[in-house]
């Protein structure tokens, strides 16, 4: 059976992916859509730029965000000015880092369902009197569903299984940044296997199960297409 | 009451510079082969492309483009069928319609607007019943032929309340069966609805019979404009260049059921012709298109030929011969207005004696119907 700290602990995860989640739909649909219209000649920087997360290894993420958070970096500064305690150590610090951490998990299905739609429905609204925010509302949403659904859900998944940058960020405080991934080791750590089995069989259940609702869905939403 | 533009722009090797004045009512085809740059002078005038500055659009009076003017797409009281219909998948018939209707408000579609001659914006009851939608308003469009797509777009940009309909190729993605489908759709439009129409083809039967205006256009610059007859006329166009040089000429129907399956028709000057039977409608007139090559010259009136068509012209003017030896005749039928070309050979000109003036007369082997 499962201790108190681990229904904790898998609340604070499903918080922590929910939030992320959010904010990765506000700041990456932007950026998204920038990457698949822009004909800037470096784009190529900022699309390798939001890939590394895919590639590098979390510690490394981790320890940079860590030096930034720091009262010496860019990021601890910025608090500090603002007179807010330092992200660090803090769930807030978890969110900011997990954003980054799964920025690629949700920008690139946007940038491939957005490029999918192409210019033609577009110049079709801008003719029929649409300005161009409600072009994007009433036509590049829709026509986006199931590239949104993708993206929500990969990046939820993403963050479930995120370790590495916490650890480095979030440190391992129960009740406040410990999340399901580091729980689970301090099970392993402590040899409490069954606790382990419980807490492990839930995230792999939760992961397969979300996957599954992506693929499903996304077969239903294809037949839909013309 | 014009149409006015004067706009160039390059994208890589292609260069348009296109200069013209066509009447701001009535339809006029902008005819060309593929890479003149039709399509770019459409999308130009829509907003879609960006030209160079210092170019003008106005349309009826009213200034698209100008100095220190460049109103965006969406506020251009444009209304554009693509030649893929472009209908937006996730909304159905119904509501394609609707997305049109609630924006029209948006770019100032009102009366007070000077040049504005239609009146009334169009209800969308009578769109849909010009275009014969009722049956198919509540589907998705993924169900419709590719010939109800483009009547649901055709209806949707109407439904705009355009003060210019610009049609790129509406019918070349379709098929032969799904175009004679339409094309009875765009005679019901063109002859109610009074909004000016630049409509693009390639195809010279959509052309003779839907136009009233032609502008010419090779390599990105307009050769020729004017009314459909006097430019189709002309034995120097590029288009007379072509084996497709035909006219097209009025006539009048006299008799539908006429002996041995013919209807009987008169032209302007009371000329018989002489078609395989109408069965279209119970309408007074039609177009007749007649290719320059159905068409050779005697100078007395044939006695005995199988052919039943012959009238008497004059000779306008004649072409240079070309390099197979041929040569265009320029004719005016007698006793009225209409033009006729003939494309024969050098040889005959010659031992002839053709000559501008002559009285001749046309025996014209072939003849198609146009509504």
């Amino acid at each position: 059976m499962p201790f108190e700290s681990d229904i904790t602990a898998l609340w604070i995860t499903l918080r922590l992916a929910s939030i992320t989640v959010l904010a990765l739909l506000v700041v990456g649909t932007p950026l998204a859509w920038w990457l698949a219209n822009s004909r800037w000649r470096y784009k190529a920087v900022i699309e390798a730029a939001v890939a590394l997360p895919l590639v590098l290894p979390p510690t490394v993420i981790g320890f940079y965000l860590l030096v930034a958070m720091g009262p010496d970096g860019p990021i601890g500064q910025f608090t500090n000015w603002l007179g807010v305690r330092p992200l660090a150590f803090s769930f807030t610090g978890l969110v900011l880092g997990s954003v980054v951490y799964s920025l690629p998990f949700v920008v690139q299905p946007l940038q491939s369902t957005f490029s999918g739609i192409g210019r033609a429905p577009l110049e079709v609204a801008a003719t029929l009197g649409a300005r161009p925010l409600d072009r994007f509302l009433t036509i590049v949403i829709p026509l986006s569903r199931s590239g949104y659904l993708t993206a929500a859900v990969l990046g939820f998944a993403h963050t479930l299984g995120e370790f590495g940058v916490v650890l480095m960020i979030g440190g391992n405080i129960p009740g406040q940044t410990q999340v399901l991934s580091i729980a689970i080791y301090d099970h392993v750590e402590s040899l409490e296997y069954a606790s382990a089995h419980w807490l492990a069989g839930s995230l792999l259940v939760l992961s397969f199960l979300l996957l599954l609702l992506v693929y499903g869905l996304n077969r239903r939403f294809d037949m839909v297409k013309i | 009451m014009t149409i006015r533009a004067s706009v160039s722009l390059s994208r890589g090797d292609f260069t348009l510079q296109a200069q013209f004045e066509v009447p701001g009512q009535g339809v006029t085809a902008v005819f060309g082969r593929s890479g003149s740059g039709k399509s770019t002078l459409l999308r130009t005038l829509a907003g879609l492309e960006t030209p160079q500055p210092g170019g003008a659009i106005s349309v009826n009076g009213v200034t698209w483009l100008g100095q220190g003017i460049n109103v965006p797409v969406h506020q251009r009281r444009v209304g554009y069928v693509f030649q893929e219909p472009g209908l937006f998948p996730h909304l159905s018939v119904r509501g394609n319609l609707e997305y049109a209707l609630k924006r029209r408000v948006g770019r100032g579609a009102s009366a007070a607007e000077p040049g504005n001659v239609q009146g009334a914006e169009p209800a969308i009851d009578e769109v849909i019943a010009l275009l014969g939608l009722e049956s198919f308003l509540g589907r998705n469009p993924a169900t419709l032929s590719g010939g109800e797509k483009q009547r649901v777009a055709i209806a949707r940009a109407l439904l705009s309340s355009p003060a210019l309909l610009l049609m790129d190729e509406p019918l070349a993605a379709l098929d032969l069966h799904s175009k004679e489908e339409i094309l009875p759709f765009l005679d019901r439009l063109f002859a109610s609805a009074g909004i000016p129409v630049l409509y693009v083809s390639h195809a010279p039967d959509e052309v003779a019979r839907l136009a009233d205006h032609l502008l010419l256009m090779e390599e990105g610059t307009v050769l020729a404009q004017g009314p459909l007859a006097e430019v189709l006329g002309r034995v120097d166009s590029p288009l007379a260049r072509t084996d497709e040089a035909f006219s097209v000429i009025h006539c009048d129907i006299v008799e539908h059921d006429g002996p041995c399956h013919l209807s009987v028709l008169s032209t302007a000057a009371g000329d018989r012709v002489y078609v395989p039977r109408i069965t279209a409608g119970q309408r007074q007139n039609i177009r007749l298109r007649i290719n320059a090559r159905d068409v050779s010259l005697c100078s007395q009136r044939p006695v005995g030929s199988s052919i039943l068509n012959i009238l008497q012209a004059t000779i306008v003017q004649l072409s240079a011969p070309d390099k197979k030896g041929q040569q265009l005749v320029q004719l005016r039928l007698a006793r009225s207005d209409e033009l006729l070309l003939a494309r024969i050979s050098e040889y005959s000109c010659q031992q002839m004696g053709l000559v501008a003036g002559m009285s001749i007369y046309c025996q014209i082997k072939a003849i198609a119907l146009l509504c």
